[in-house]
């Protein structure tokens, strides 16, 4: 085990994936002379080539489309999209190209494209560029959505999506990258489509992903010098979703609350929540509760931006009432 | 058709033939098409090229067994004349399990990529990104040389209003890619004239921004169109050097087969059937006697039973089983795959 930040877990694996494969190639904007917004792919132009690190101009449909046609040609394009918000340029082509192509040929012809892309909000960077957008994809039958919450599992989750066959979108977070954390030495894949408990608990059962997992995790920590004993879920894959972890760990706990960075309507804690009520409905306590992103386009003046994301003491809240309530 | 001045004495009469046998046999197969969608054998959409054979013929021919195509909608043609088995595309259109895309995509999505035939697309575009990097993919595996494959991408000519054309020009153009586009203008997306949908009218010149060379060909002119793409072709393989082409032509009928197409004039009816590429092109091959009418006959009633024969086919392949209805969504199988159906239980489990 090594102490890594997040953002330098994800920059070795994506040179560790180059040096092992031929095909594995990086396409993007700014990710070589640059060297990335976020500055993961720092020092990879130089080590590489333009050849195997591409910079692109700014046509995310088109860039997108032209890794989704070099994959069906075997090769094993990582594109970096600079943020998920800029997807949306890019969403015919990863929805109906890169999830469909598999299916519509009858299996003839297979996409084996990585789609690297952060969320998050909280960088006062306002609405357009603070989204969480994930659920969009993770609705789509064909594509795989990663998102990991800690270094291990930025490289072990970007080495499974890379060697994987099918189109994986990897859901970075801002607010992550410099986070730090032990990763495994050498080879490390994680298991696409399986969540983690990241602590166990007797009490009640918090599940998130990505960023909010994280938050999550602090604050069962804490909980803990109160008398209450938290278990966490972390997701880590919202397509395939990982229901049966879920549900085990809400039939032993009984209470069940979820958070996440997204908006609340038509969110993954509404799928989740759904999923809890079928798979473990003699089991409950207290109603399932979901702890979301206010539902406006997220302002820019810090305290409007603050009050309107999930926080710890949100999150301290909510699991208080629910614990409590009985 | 054919510039009836032109000589073919330097043409194999054994090819022309060839070219004559193809496009006879896509007229028949897209009459029958037609026929089978009236009488509710085919479902959804479908389009087709009648009115384009001396277009799919000819850039066909120009392609070599290893280049790639993709092409629109507008597909069942191409896929004839890449050799694909008319049986298996009328099984797909048929929904089929023994169809080119085994009854997955029907008829605007025909892949046979054993053939190189990289898929028809339905959505208006979504295929030149891909060709693109399809191109990009040989370009990342090798140089330009005279023996290196290219890919060639078709379009129609509404699609030269979309900013996946442009952007996909644009890149091909900066990273040099064996890549020859092919803009087949009908004259109209779906009812809507050239004219009125795009600011340049003559849309090869679209290309002019990206430096990227370019020319149109008149569509009904099966040798033209076959000697116009094989020299992009050449361009593409040979220098990188991406290009832009032309093609013009008329729909014989509606956007798709439910289409009266009540926005043409008795004019522009009258010219159809004048211009018309398949008795225009017959006509050239019997003056110059390169064909008589007793072999002209013998080809058309081969394409017929050919046709016959595909129904057959179609007709005697079964439905896709419903077990398989979640073969090939994925690749590589992962854990905590859903496959229920409707009204299936999401969960596993119950109380503890």
């Amino acid at each position: 085990m090594t102490v890594l930040s997040y953002r330098q877990a994800l920059h070795d694996t994506l040179r560790a994936e180059l040096q092992r494969d031929e095909d594995v190639f990086l396409l993007g904007e700014e990710i070589g002379v640059f060297e990335g917004s976020y500055k993961i792919t720092a020092g990879l132009l130089g080590e590489f080539g333009p050849r195997r690190v591409r910079d692109t101009p700014i046509c995310e449909e088109g860039f997108t489309g032209v890794a989704i046609g070099a994959a069906m040609m075997g090769l094993r394009p990582v594109v970096e999209i600079m943020t998920i918000n800029f997807s949306l340029l890019a969403i015919d082509q990863i929805v109906n190209n890169a999830a469909k192509l598999r299916s519509l040929s009858g299996g003839q012809v297979s996409v084996p494209l990585v789609i690297r892309t952060p969320g998050g909000g909280g960088q006062q960077l306002s609405a357009t560029h603070s989204q969480n957008l994930e659920v969009w994809y993770a609705h789509v039958p064909g594509l795989k959505v990663v998102a990991p919450a800690t270094p291990a599992d930025a490289k072990g989750l970007l080495t499974a999506a890379i060697r994987d066959a099918d189109p994986v979108l990897v859901l970075e977070n801002l607010a992550l990258y410099n986070t730090k954390g032990e990763v495994p030495d050498g080879e490390h894949v994680a298991e696409i489509g399986r969540a983690a408990v990241l602590k166990p608990g007797r009490d009640i059962t918090i599940v998130g992903y990505s960023r909010a997992a994280v938050i999550a995790l602090d604050v069962a920590h804490r909980l803990e010098e109160d008398g209450i004993s938290a278990e966490v879920v972390d997701l880590r894959s919202l397509r395939p979703l990982d229901r049966e972890t879920v549900c085990t760990s809400v039939r032993k706990t009984s209470r069940a609350v979820m958070v996440e960075d997204g908006w609340l309507s038509y969110g993954t804690g509404a799928e989740i929540a759904a999923t809890i009520q079928e798979g473990a409905f003699d089991c409950l306590d207290a109603p399932v509760r979901r702890i979301a992103a206010a539902e406006v386009p997220l302002p820019y003046a810090k305290p409007l931006e603050l009050a309107a994301l999930p926080d710890a003491g949100a999150i301290t809240r909510v699991v208080r009432e629910t614990v409590g309530g009985n | 058709m054919t510039d009836p001045a032109a000589d073919l004495t330097r043409e194999d009469p054994a090819v022309l033939r060839e070219y004559y046998r193809q496009m006879t046999l896509i007229r028949a197969f897209e009459l029958r098409a037609a026929e089978m969608y009236t009488r509710a054998r085919i479902g959804g959409y479908c389009h087709l090229n009648l009115g384009e054979e001396a277009t799919v013929a000819g850039l066909t021919a120009a392609l070599r067994d290893d280049d790639y195509l993709f092409a629109t909608y507008r597909d069942h043609g191409y896929a004839l004349a890449r050799g694909a088995d008319p049986g298996r595309v009328m099984a797909e259109l048929f929904g089929r399990a023994d169809g080119l895309s085994r009854g997955r995509g029907g008829s605007m999505h025909l892949f046979d990529p054993e053939r190189h035939l990289m898929g028809g697309y339905g959505i208006v575009g979504g295929q030149i990104p891909l060709a693109t990097g399809a191109a990009f993919a040989l370009a990342y595996r090798g140089g330009p040389a005279p023996d290196a494959p290219a890919v060639m991408c078709l379009l129609g000519d509404a699609t030269t209003n979309i900013g996946a054309f442009h952007e996909s020009l644009n890149l091909a153009a900066l990273w040099h890619l064996p890549v020859v586009y092919v803009i087949v203008n009908n004259q109209l997306g779906m009812g809507t004239p050239v004219e009125a949908a795009a600011a340049e009218p003559e849309l090869w010149k679209r290309g002019c921004s990206y430096r990227m060379p370019g020319q149109r060909v008149d569509g009904n002119d099966v040798l033209a169109v076959r000697d116009t793409a094989r020299a992009a072709l050449d361009r593409a393989r040979g220098e990188h050097q991406p290009v832009l082409l032309e093609t013009t032509s008329y729909r014989l009928r509606g956007h798709s087969v439910v289409d009266p197409a009540r926005y043409r004039t008795a004019e522009e009816a009258e010219r159809l059937r004048r211009e018309d590429p398949l008795p225009g092109f017959r006509n050239h091959l019997i003056t110059s006697g390169i064909l008589d009418d007793a072999t002209a006959a013998e080809i058309e009633a081969e394409a017929d039973k050919a046709v016959a024969a595909a129904v057959d086919f179609a007709d005697a392949s079964p439905a896709p089983d419903v077990t398989t209805l979640f073969d090939d969504v994925y690749a590589t199988p992962a854990a905590s795959m859903y496959r229920g159906l409707p009204g299936d239980p999401v969960t596993g489990g119950g109380p503890a």
